[in-house]
């Protein structure tokens, strides 16, 4: 096979190929219109950059072949589509970037969109989005839903699909740029807690499918893999990418929560302003 | 982002989604149906193909409508899968009442056009049954038709002696009279199920 058939898509999707040019579009659009004093560096925008076309990479390339037919390289592209795709989007901090484009929207289509605020509200909250993040994982993992998406196009678009719509919300409401001192930002504190809690019944699950003596998704004996490997060996990688990589990146995601939080420790005194204005 | 339920609603919340949740899941494993198989109506597109059988000519779905058609990919030099499989749609198809044998297909398809010539494959399935058609075709077809039921196959490096397996389906689609998708037959399911399965099939179209 030639590079060219690695790079085209297994299965064409013109609406994850437009989504993703859409959003590389309005970013592009929005570095270049933008006042240079909020443009982000060029590191964080390949960081950006990159986090978009990992998730891409996944979706639209050979990649996606693999992952239907090989279940540790499926578990390999939801890592990439829950995590380490929206945790580098995150990472980026395009917030000036969006900001600026939601200033170039019109007000009565602003206004349209307040629904979608409020979705967006719903599910930031941190109950809500820590339930939907190890969730997801569990339904997507639950082996009849898992052999129904594996059968069917559109349930296996819907699942990615998911996926990585979540991993958005859930990285962006963990790596918020603003601080929750001088903004209604999450707290450092219960996003730390968020992460450790999330880590566990990934863990748990990740174990569950390593230790599994059966076969726990018979879909991929069922449907034929990508090359003869032994099924238990397939499982057992599937399983260690579902255990060790994620708890990885809940510790990696608390070091640099703590790390941010260090680095405010003592610049900001929150209380101090209120107090001085009831006593003057 | 912060929203400030009240303190208890902001507890409810996540049982209340919990319990949401738990009553989705709970519909979705409610309505199996009674097949012994795996019912995937809705799931998988409809009966196509276009391949060479086995006296050289081309085949397509639509000839073979009007017969409840079980889908079966492999290869001739299959150690295992392949003749256990045929063998069990045989029997299976055997033991249905005498008129509802007729309705029946067992398509086979061979994934190693490399090796499996029309007259290797003619040979194999006789063996079998004669309720059973074999079928076979470019790599490139082949490649098309199992991609459109989910599937895939992959070839082994040969041996000294030139021999390779090769990773396939070992699923048993099953379409009705009209080409609709509806069953799946994994390998573990035993003839009598099969047959069960084959029977309400024929039965519920038959005209």
């Amino acid at each position: 096979m030639s590079v060219a058939d690695y790079l085209i898509p297994y299965d064409f999707s013109p609406v994850t190929i437009l989504g993703f040019m859409l959003v590389l579009g309005l970013y592009g659009y929005g570095l270049l219109n933008m006042p240079g004093e909020n443009r982000p560096g060029s590191g964080r925008i390949l960081v950006f950059v990159v986090g978009v076309m990992m998730c891409y990479a996944v979706m639209q390339t050979r990649f996606d072949y693999y992952s239907q037919y090989m279940f540790f390289v499926h578990r390999g592209q939801h890592l990439i589509l829950h995590h380490l795709g929206p945790i580098l989007i995150a990472l980026s901090n395009p917030l000036p970037v969006m900001r600026f484009l939601y200033s170039r929207i019109s007000p009565g289509i602003r206004q349209s969109l307040r629904p979608l605020g409020w979705i967006y509200r719903f599910l930031q909250h941190p109950a809500i989005a820590s339930f939907l993040f190890v969730g997801l994982i569990y339904f997507w993992l639950w082996p009849p839903i898992h052999f129904d998406a594996m059968l069917s196009r559109d349930l296996y678009w819907i699942m990615n699909w998911s996926m990585l719509l979540d991993g958005l919300l859930f990285w962006w409401l963990i790596f918020d740029p603003r601080s929750p001192v001088s903004s209604d930002a999450l707290g450092y504190g219960k996003r730390i807690l968020l992460l450790a809690l999330v880590a566990i019944p990934q863990m748990i699950l990740g174990a569950t499918i390593v230790f599994s003596r059966g076969m726990v998704y018979d879909v991929y004996e069922v449907c034929g893999r990508a090359w003869p490997m032994p099924p238990e060996t397939d499982q057992l990688l599937g399983g260690l990418l579902t255990w060790i990589p994620p708890a990885m990146m809940s510790i990696l995601g608390i070091l640099i929560i703590l790390r941010r939080a260090m680095r405010e420790d003592g610049k900001l005194a929150p209380y101090s302003e209120p107090l001085k204005a009831t006593h003057s | 982002m912060n929203i400030q339920f009240p303190p208890r609603l902001s507890g409810m919340l996540p049982i209340t989604a919990l319990l949401a949740a738990t009553a989705l899941l709970a519909g979705c494993f409610g309505d199996e149906g009674s097949w012994r198989g795996k019912d995937i109506s809705g799931l998988m597109p409809e009966l196509a193909f276009e391949l060479t059988d086995t006296s050289g000519n081309t085949l397509t779905a639509n000839e073979t409508d009007g017969e409840i058609r079980m889908l079966f990919f492999g290869f001739t030099s299959c150690p295992d899968v392949c003749p256990a499989t045929l063998q069990k749609l045989s029997r299976a198809v055997r033991e249905m009442p005498g008129e509802l044998q007729d309705d029946t297909r067992i398509v086979f398809v061979s994934v190693d056009p490399q090796r499996d010539t029309p007259e290797r494959i003619a040979s194999y399935v006789d063996f079998f049954s004669e309720r059973a058609i074999g079928l076979t075709g470019e790599e490139k077809a082949l490649r098309q038709l199992s991609k459109r039921y989910r599937t895939t196959f992959g070839y082994d490096d040969p041996d000294a002696e030139g021999n390779y397996n090769v990773s396939h389906s070992g699923a048993v689609y099953v379409f009705d009279r009209e080409g609709a998708a509806r069953l799946l037959f994994r390998p573990d399911l035993s003839v009598e199920d099969i047959r069960t399965d084959l029977v309400a099939l024929a039965q519920e179209s038959r005209t």
